[in-house]
């Protein structure tokens, strides 16, 4: 019969020679290996002080953005929480006052707008989804909490802060922006 | 009188907070070299370096719900770990620290107690301490941990001949049984008195002296008692809080001990090369000499924790056909070489 893989061993059942049967050569050998670890590169990242590099377009925690005046981008279209596979999204819309011009950037915006970060399987359909550019994943990720309603993020949490500016140049990426242009789809109107 | 009553009692002191110490950072060593063997890092958030880790270990374990199980015998349960702690510590009062220091013309011994059975003394305290093991074990009416408790009383008494026989080749050319003049015998080595160490001598006691005291420590590869993987935990499975923390002390104050006898027999104990070509004074030398006994138990202790994650662990028939099979005959062979090259150098 021919083998599937050039990999298999033929099993033997031989007597271990004296020199093996000893077990202290091996035992030397084993503890020279060990050894030698002990002088090596650690692997750990100490993880609060030092940050490994994330990937340009990692998916982390959520940032609602606001447009350049400080007016929040979100209209509660909704679109996000359709397509949102983890039903990890839920919003209420509310209608833009008068006088609140420089809160809500127009008429319709989210006056709650909550992401669950347990249920959130941080896919980025949601930014996909978003017509406003409103709602980008970031390289920021979601810090441990001791309750579960603790990971209920609100707008509090999301919504990013005037003076506190959140990048996400990166996550546009030449592919992105091309499909931003094609002014033929709805989405980019 | 009342002078060597009160040296005595502060020595005992010391002598007892040194262990302790030492046993609490041992805990602290063995997981820094653990890390650093497996290429990680170990504990190094509280304190610099994680140095107060042992303290917070030691907290967390007062802090510990204490839970006695209902079905188990409540005085043996208790009195297991205490057995374990008692015997553990004993063995250190027969152990030469250092040499005498003169203080106002007056000598002071750094050994708590010069038995002239010292080496039967350590036996005797050492055997003792199986039955903390076996006593928990037994008491806490789980079948893992009797189990884990009849694992240690075999191997115990497997381990305990070979290391027997293996020192009485020692004593045989010694011709004492006391630790202090074992160590006085091997002072000065490599020097103007020319003067080696016992390990020289005895090579292959050593082997076998060694190999028994990891058993004897209940260390890996010989943590049969305990291993994890088969009975989760064995004698300790229901031990928790302090009596939890007793036991896994009286393993750290254990290797201690083994590491200052082992220092003591095979490697010149508190002597340490060119002792006496220094021309320093009497009191210099003896504390010169205490730091190198504590060097030499440390790199045992390190020694200790290196085969640790080195070795896997025994299978219970390897390590039967290793005690009786293997180490006993090899130390009767040893012993009648040795007792014949002595005889014969004696004639």
């Amino acid at each position: 019969m021919q083998a599937l893989t050039n990999r298999s061993k033929v099993v033997s059942n031989k007597q271990m020679t004296f020199a093996e049967k000893m077990y202290l050569p091996a035992i030397l050998g084993g503890i020279s290996i060990t050894i030698r670890h002990l002088f090596k590169k650690k692997a750990t990242v100490s993880y609060p002080e030092v940050k490994r590099e994330f990937s340009q377009v990692y998916r982390g925690q959520h940032v609602l953005k606001r447009d350049d005046k400080g007016a929040e981008r979100c209209t509660a279209c909704g679109l996000c929480a359709v397509s949102c596979p983890a039903e990890a999204i839920t919003m209420t819309s509310a209608e833009r006052k008068k006088g609140e011009e420089n809160l809500y950037r127009e008429e319709k915006y989210a006056s709650t707008y909550e992401i669950n970060m347990l249920r959130c399987i941080f896919c980025g359909l949601c930014e996909e989804a978003c017509p406003k550019e409103a709602i980008f994943l970031t390289d920021r990720m979601v810090p441990t909490d001791f309750t579960r309603n603790e990971f209920v993020y609100g707008k509090d949490k999301l919504v990013e802060k005037t003076d506190d500016r959140v990048d996400v140049t990166k996550r546009q990426t030449k592919a992105v922006l091309d499909f931003k242009k094609i002014k033929q789809l709805s989405h980019n109107r | 009188m009342i002078d060597f009553l009160i040296y005595k009692s502060i020595l005992v002191l010391i002598i007892f907070t040194i262990t302790l110490v030492v046993a609490m950072y041992a805990t602290y060593g063995e997981r820094k070299v653990a890390a650093f063997l497996q290429d990680r890092i170990g504990p190094n958030r509280a304190g610099p370096f994680g140095i107060l880790q042992p303290l917070a270990d030691g907290l967390k374990f007062f802090m510990k719900e204490e839970i006695i199980p209902n079905v188990s015998n409540k005085f043996l349960f208790i009195f297991g770990p205490c057995l374990a702690m008692i015997t553990a510590m004993m063995a250190g009062v027969l152990v030469p620290w250092g040499d005498t220091l003169v203080i106002g013309g007056k000598e002071f011994s750094l050994q708590i107690s010069d038995l002239n059975i010292g080496v039967l003394y350590f036996f005797g305290v050492g055997s003792i301490g199986v039955y903390g093991i076996m006593i928990g074990g037994w008491a806490s009416n789980n079948k893992f941990s009797l189990l884990s408790a009849i694992r240690a009383s075999a191997q115990m008494i497997s381990y305990e001949l070979a290391m027997g026989i293996s020192i009485i080749a020692l004593i045989a050319v010694t011709g004492t049984l006391s630790l202090k003049e074992i160590s006085a015998m091997q002072a000065g080595g490599v020097g103007s008195d020319w003067n080696m160490w016992n390990i020289v001598y005895h090579p292959l006691g050593f082997l076998i002296f060694i190999v028994c005291a990891f058993a004897e420590c209940n260390r890996a590869p010989f943590d049969l008692a305990e291993c994890e993987t088969e009975l989760i935990g064995g004698y300790h499975t229901e031990y928790s809080s302090m009596k939890l923390g007793f036991y896994l002390f009286a393993e750290y104050i254990n290797m201690f001990v083994s590491s200052a006898i082992i220092s003591t027999l095979y490697f010149g104990g508190y002597n340490f090369p060119f002792m006496n070509d220094l021309g320093l004074d009497h009191n210099t030398i003896t504390i010169l000499g205490t730091v190198f006994l504590f060097a030499k138990i440390f790199f045992f202790i390190f020694f200790f924790m290196w085969v640790r994650w080195t070795l896997p662990r025994f299978r219970y028939d390897q390590l039967m056909n290793l005690g009786w099979k293997v180490l006993l005959p090899l130390s009767i062979a040893n012993l009648l070489v040795t007792a014949g090259i002595a005889l014969w150098l004696d004639k």
